[in-house]
C-alpha cells in the first residue's frame, strides 16, 4: 500500500504542480490568475482522448494536436478575458472576466463531449502495478517541462525577455520590448504547460468535464501555498499536496482528505498570506 | 444658523420625494408578485416560488459582494447546508422531529456560524484567493452531503420539509417565500442605506481612507457575513421544500453562478438591480426551453459581457440622474464662516507630539529622530523636497506605518503605532496625497463615510431600522449636508463623486474628514492641483478650521500658501529636520532657501 500511496501521490502532485506551473505562467506576464488553468488542464484530457480514441490518430500526432489546441484556448484567454480588463487591474475584473471564460469552457466541454469520463488511450504501454505508466507519465512530463521552462527563461532571449516583463513591466517596455507579443506568447505557453499537465494525466483522470474545476482548486492550492509566481514553490508544493492527499484518501477515506487540504489551505493563508516561499509584496498608502 | 435650518427643511421634503422614487419599483414588482396567481398556471407558481428563494439568499450575498467588494463566489455551500439542516430536523432522523417553523430559524444560526467560517479569509486573502476559498469550501461541502450517508442519505437523499397549511399548497407557499423575500430586502435595505452599508462600500473602494475615518473592516464584514449566511441557510430551507426530495446534485456549482451573476449583472452596491437580475436570470432558461441545457454557457456570457461593455450593471442603466451633465463652469465657493454652527469647538489644549521618531524602508531612513509639535488651533507646515519624508510622517501619525524609534503623544497619552483604524477615535483626521474618494457613491455619501464612528445605532438597530440608527442617519445627513455648505459643494451633493474634478475631491476630503470634529487634522498636499483661486479659498478655509481649536498638519510644495499661512513651520530633507520655526524665519533661512526654496 505504502508504495501505492507513493506512486499515486506522486502522479497527482506532479499534475497538480504542472497546473500551477500554468497559472505562474499566466501570472508571470499579465499579474492576472486565471481560472482558466484548471480548465486546460480538463481539455489536454479531452483533446488528447478526442484526436486519438476518437479519431483515431497515433500517438505522436493527437499529442501534437492537443497542445496546438490548448495553445490556441490560452490565446483567447488573453485575447477575451485578460487584455480588455488588463487596464483595469485594481478593480480584480480579471477574476470574473476569466471566471466567465472558464465557466464556458467547462459548459462547452460538458454539452459536446459529455458529462461521462471518458476513457484515455494508453499511450506506450509500458509497465504495471505501481510502476505503470499512468503514474510515471505525469512526473516524467513534470520534471521535462520544467526543465524545458528553466531552459528557456536562463538560456533563450525569449526566455529572458519573459522574466524581464514579469520583473518590471514598465521597465521592460521601456527597453523596447514588445509586451503585447509576449503576454500572447505567454499565455499560447501557458496553454501548452496546462495541456501536458492533462494530457500526461489523462489515464488517470480520464477525460472529464468536471475535472478542470477540481484542478483549478488543486493546481491553484500548491500557487497559492508556495508564493505567486514560483515554479520551485509550486513543484514542491503540488508533490507534498498530492502525497498528502492521496495518503489522507488510502487513510482516512476521500472526504477527510479533501476537507484536510482545505483546512491546511486555509490555515496557511490566514498565517502567510503571501505563501511560504513568496514575498509580502506592495505598499498601501 | 436660521439660513442653515432653512436649508434642512427644504432638503426634507426633496429627501421624501426622492425616497418615494425610488420605492416605486420595488412596489411594482411586489404588486406583479402579488397578481401572478391570478393570472397564471402552477407551472409559474413554481418560478415564481425559486425566484423568490433565490432572492432571499442573493438580498444577503448582495451586502457581501455588490457592497462589500468580496467575491464569494461558492454560497450554494451555505444554501446546501440550510437546505439539510432544515430537512434533517424536521425529518428526525438524528434527533427528535423539530416543527418546521423552528428548523428554520435553527438553519439561520448555523448558516450565520459558516457564513462567518466562510468569510473569515477574507479579512487577509484578496480577490481571487477568496473567490478560490469559497469555492473550495462549496466542493467540500457538496462531498460531506454526498458521504455523510447516515445523516443525508448520501445519493438517495432526504425529503424536503412540508410547512403546514396554509402554506401547503404551491400557491400558499409562493406567498410564504414572497414575504420572507419582501422581509428580507426590507431588512437589506436598511443595512445598505444606514451608515454600515455605506462603511461597506467605504472598505470596497477606497480602504485606506475608510481606515483612517475609524472604520473596522473585521467587525464590519463579520456582521455582514453573519447575516448573509443566515439568509442564505433559510433560502436552502425554502428550498428544500420546493424540492421536496434533496440530493447533492440539487446543489451545483451552477446555482452559485447564478447568484453571483445576478448580483454583478443589476449592478454593484444596489438593491433593486440585483432584484431584478435574480428575476431575469430565474425566468431566462424557462422563457428560452431550448437554452435550457446552455442556461450555464448562458450566464457565463452574460458576465463576460456585463465585465467588458458594461461594469455598472442594470444599476448604472436605470441611474438617469447621473446622466444629466453637470455645469461645466461650476465653481467651489467654500463659506468657512457657516463652519461655526456645525463643527463643535474642539475643547482639548492637548497638542500632538511626536519625538525621536525613526523609520527606514530597507537601508532608507525615511524620517531620521523627527520631534515635531501640532498645538490646537496652530497650522502646522510641513515642507520640504520630494522624498524627504513628508508623507511619511503623515503616515506614522495616521498609523499606517510603524515607527522603529521615538513616539507620538496626545497631550498625556501615547498613541499606540499601527492600528490606522483607532486614530479617528483620538480626534484626528486626514486627506490624502491623491484624494481616496469612493466614485459611485453620491458625494454626500462621501462625506457622511467621515461620521461613521460617530453613530450610535448597532448593527441590529440599522438591520430593523429602529428609531436610534433614523436618528443616526439624520444627524449624519444633516451634518455632512452642512459641511458641504461650508467647502463649497452642495449643490453637487446628489452626484456620483466620479463625475467631479480633481480640485472638488480635494474639497470633499476636507469635509469628510470634518465629520469627525477633528482635533487635529492631517491635509496631504491639499493644494496640489487646484488653481490659483481656488487655493485662496482653500487658504480662508484651512484658516477657518484652525479658529475652531483644530490643529492642523499642512503638507505642501506651494511655499506662498505655507508662508502666508502657517503659525510654524518646519522643514524636511533626507528625513531630517532642516529647520524649524516660524515662517519668517525659514523664508531667510540660508539652508532652507539653498536647498529647498531656491533664490
Amino acid at each position: 500500500m505504502f508504495a501505492s500511496i507513493i506512486a499515486s501521490g506522486l502522479a497527482a502532485g506532479a499534475i497538480y504542480a504542472l497546473v500551477g506551473v500554468t497559472y505562474n505562467t499566466m501570472f508571470s506576464t499579465s499579474r492576472v490568475m486565471s481560472f482558466t488553468a484548471g480548465q486546460l488542464a480538463m481539455l489536454g484530457g479531452v483533446f488528447g482522448s478526442l484526436f486519438t480514441l476518437k479519431l483515431g490518430m497515433p500517438v505522436l500526432a493527437g499529442f501534437v494536436l492537443t497542445l496546438i489546441g490548448c495553445a490556441i484556448i490560452g490565446i483567447i484567454t488573453e485575447f477575451v478575458a485578460v487584455r480588455p480588463v488588463l487596464k483595469s487591474l485594481d478593480q480584480h475584473l480579471y477574476v470574473l472576466s476569466t471566471l466567465a471564460l472558464a465557466l464556458m469552457i467547462q459548459q462547452v466541454a460538458a454539452i459536446k463531449w459529455g458529462t461521462e469520463p471518458q476513457p484515455f488511450p494508453r499511450l506506450i504501454g509500458l509497465g504495471n502495478g505501481v510502476w505503470d505508466e499512468k503514474f510515471w507519465l505525469p512526473v516524467l512530463a513534470c520534471a521535462v517541462t520544467i526543465i524545458a521552462l528553466e531552459y528557456l527563461y536562463r538560456r533563450t532571449l525569449v526566455g529572458r525577455a519573459f522574466i524581464a516583463i514579469a520583473e518590471d513591466n514598465f521597465a521592460a517596455r521601456a527597453l523596447g520590448l514588445p509586451e503585447r507579443g509576449l503576454r500572447i506568447a505567454s499565455y499560447a505557453l501557458a496553454g501548452m504547460v496546462g495541456g501536458i499537465a492533462g494530457y500526461s494525466g489523462g489515464e488517470l483522470l480520464l477525460a472529464f468535464f468536471a475535472n478542470g474545476a477540481l484542478l483549478n482548486f488543486y493546481g491553484f492550492v500548491p500557487v497559492a501555498l508556495g508564493g505567486l509566481g514560483s515554479n520551485r514553490g509550486a513543484v514542491i508544493g503540488g508533490l507534498a499536496l498530492g502525497l498528502f492527499q492521496q495518503a489522507a484518501n488510502f487513510l482516512v477515506g476521500g472526504i477527510f482528505s479533501s476537507v484536510a487540504v482545505f483546512a491546511l489551505f486555509i490555515v496557511v493563508l490566514l498565517a502567510k498570506p503571501q505563501g511560504l516561499f513568496g514575498f509580502s509584496t506592495a505598499r498601501r498608502v | 444658523m436660521t439660513a442653515v435650518a432653512a436649508t434642512v427643511a427644504r432638503n426634507e421634503t426633496t429627501e421624501w420625494r426622492a425616497i418615494l422614487l425610488r420605492l416605486v419599483p420595488f412596489a411594482l414588482i411586489a404588486a406583479a408578485a402579488m397578481i401572478l396567481p391570478f393570472v397564471s398556471n402552477d407551472y409559474w407558481a413554481l418560478i415564481g416560488t425559486r425566484a423568490a428563494i433565490y432572492w432571499v439568499l442573493v438580498s444577503g450575498l448582495n451586502l457581501i459582494v455588490g457592497f462589500a467588494g468580496h467575491l464569494a463566489i461558492g454560497y450554494v455551500a451555505l444554501l446546501t447546508l440550510g437546505a439539510y439542516t432544515t430537512s434533517v430536523l424536521v425529518a428526525g432522523n438524528v434527533m427528535p422531529e423539530v416543527p418546521v417553523f423552528a428548523a428554520l430559524p435553527i438553519a439561520g444560526l448555523v448558516g450565520a456560524i459558516f457564513g462567518v467560517v466562510v468569510g473569515l479569509p477574507a479579512l487577509r486573502l484578496r480577490t481571487f484567493y477568496f473567490a478560490m476559498s469559497t469555492r473550495g469550501f462549496a466542493t467540500i461541502v457538496a462531498q460531506i452531503a454526498l458521504a455523510w450517508q447516515s445523516v443525508t442519505g448520501g445519493g438517495i437523499g432526504i425529503a424536503g420539509p412540508e410547512f403546514p397549511a396554509p402554506f401547503n399548497t404551491a400557491w400558499g407557499f409562493y406567498y410564504l417565500c414572497v414575504a420572507f423575500a419582501a422581509l428580507c430586502t426590507w431588512l437589506s435595505a436598511n443595512v445598505a442605506h444606514s451608515r454600515f452599508g455605506r462603511a461597506l462600500i467605504a472598505i470596497r473602494d477606497a480602504e485606506v481612507a475608510a481606515e483612517a475615518t475609524g472604520i473596522s473592516k473585521p467587525r464590519m464584514l463579520i456582521a455582514i457575513f453573519l447575516f448573509a449566511g443566515a439568509l442564505a441557510a433559510v433560502a436552502g430551507g425554502l428550498f428544500a421544500t420546493l424540492q421536496t426530495y434533496i440530493t447533492p446534485d440539487a446543489f451545483t456549482f451552477d446555482l452559485s453562478v447564478l447568484f453571483f451573476i445576478a448580483i454583478l449583472i443589476g449592478g454593484r452596491g444596489s438593491i433593486l438591480g440585483p432584484m431584478l437580475g435574480t428575476i431575469i436570470l430565474t425566468i431566462l432558461p424557462e422563457v428560452a426551453a431550448p437554452l435550457a441545457a446552455w442556461s450555464t454557457f448562458l450566464y457565463a456570457v452574460l458576465l463576460l459581457v456585463i465585465v467588458l461593455a458594461m461594469p455598472g450593471g442594470i444599476a448604472a442603466l436605470l441611474d438617469f440622474r447621473n446622466r444629466r451633465p453637470l455645469a461645466s463652469n461650476r465653481a467651489i465657493v467654500p463659506r468657512p464662516a457657516a463652519l461655526a454652527d456645525i463643527v463643535r469647538k474642539s475643547a482639548g489644549e492637548k497638542s500632538l507630539s511626536l519625538r525621536g521618531l525613526t523609520l527606514s524602508f530597507g537601508n532608507v531612513r525615511a524620517i531620521d529622530n523627527l520631534d515635531l509639535d501640532v498645538k490646537p488651533g496652530e497650522i502646522h507646515g510641513l515642507i520640504g523636497p520630494n522624498g524627504s519624508g513628508k508623507t511619511t510622517t503623515l503616515n506614522v501619525i495616521s498609523g499606517y506605518y510603524v515607527a522603529r524609534a521615538g513616539t507620538i503623544t496626545l497631550g498625556e497619552d501615547v498613541l499606540a503605532q499601527g492600528l490606522p483604524a483607532l486614530r479617528a477615535r483620538h480626534g484626528i483626521g486626514r486627506t490624502f496625497q491623491t484624494p481616496r474618494v469612493i466614485g459611485e457613491a453620491s458625494v454626500l455619501q462621501n462625506v457622511m463615510i467621515g461620521g461613521t464612528i460617530e453613530g450610535q445605532a448597532t448593527f441590529i438597530e440599522a438591520l430593523l431600522a429602529l428609531p436610534r440608527n433614523r436618528r443616526d442617519e439624520r444627524m449624519l445627513t444633516d451634518k455632512a449636508r452642512a459641511l458641504l455648505g461650508v467647502v463649497g459643494l452642495e449643490a453637487l451633493a446628489e452626484v456620483r463623486a466620479d463625475r467631479l474634478q480633481h480640485s472638488e475631491l480635494r474639497f470633499i476630503e476636507i469635509a469628510r474628514a470634518l465629520m469627525l470634529d477633528p482635533d487635529f487634522l492631517l491635509l496631504d498636499e491639499p493644494a496640489a492641483g487646484l488653481s490659483n483661486q481656488e487655493i485662496e479659498r482653500l487658504a480662508a478655509l484651512i484658516i477657518a478650521i484652525s479658529r475652531r481649536g483644530t490643529g492642523l498638519l499642512l503638507v505642501e510644495h506651494h511655499a506662498d500658501l505655507i508662508f502666508d499661512i502657517c503659525d510654524s513651520v518646519t522643514v524636511l530633507n533626507l528625513g531630517r529636520i532642516l529647520a524649524a520655526g516660524t515662517p519668517a524665519e525659514i523664508r531667510t533661512h540660508k539652508e532652507v532657501v539653498s536647498a529647498y526654496l531656491g533664490g
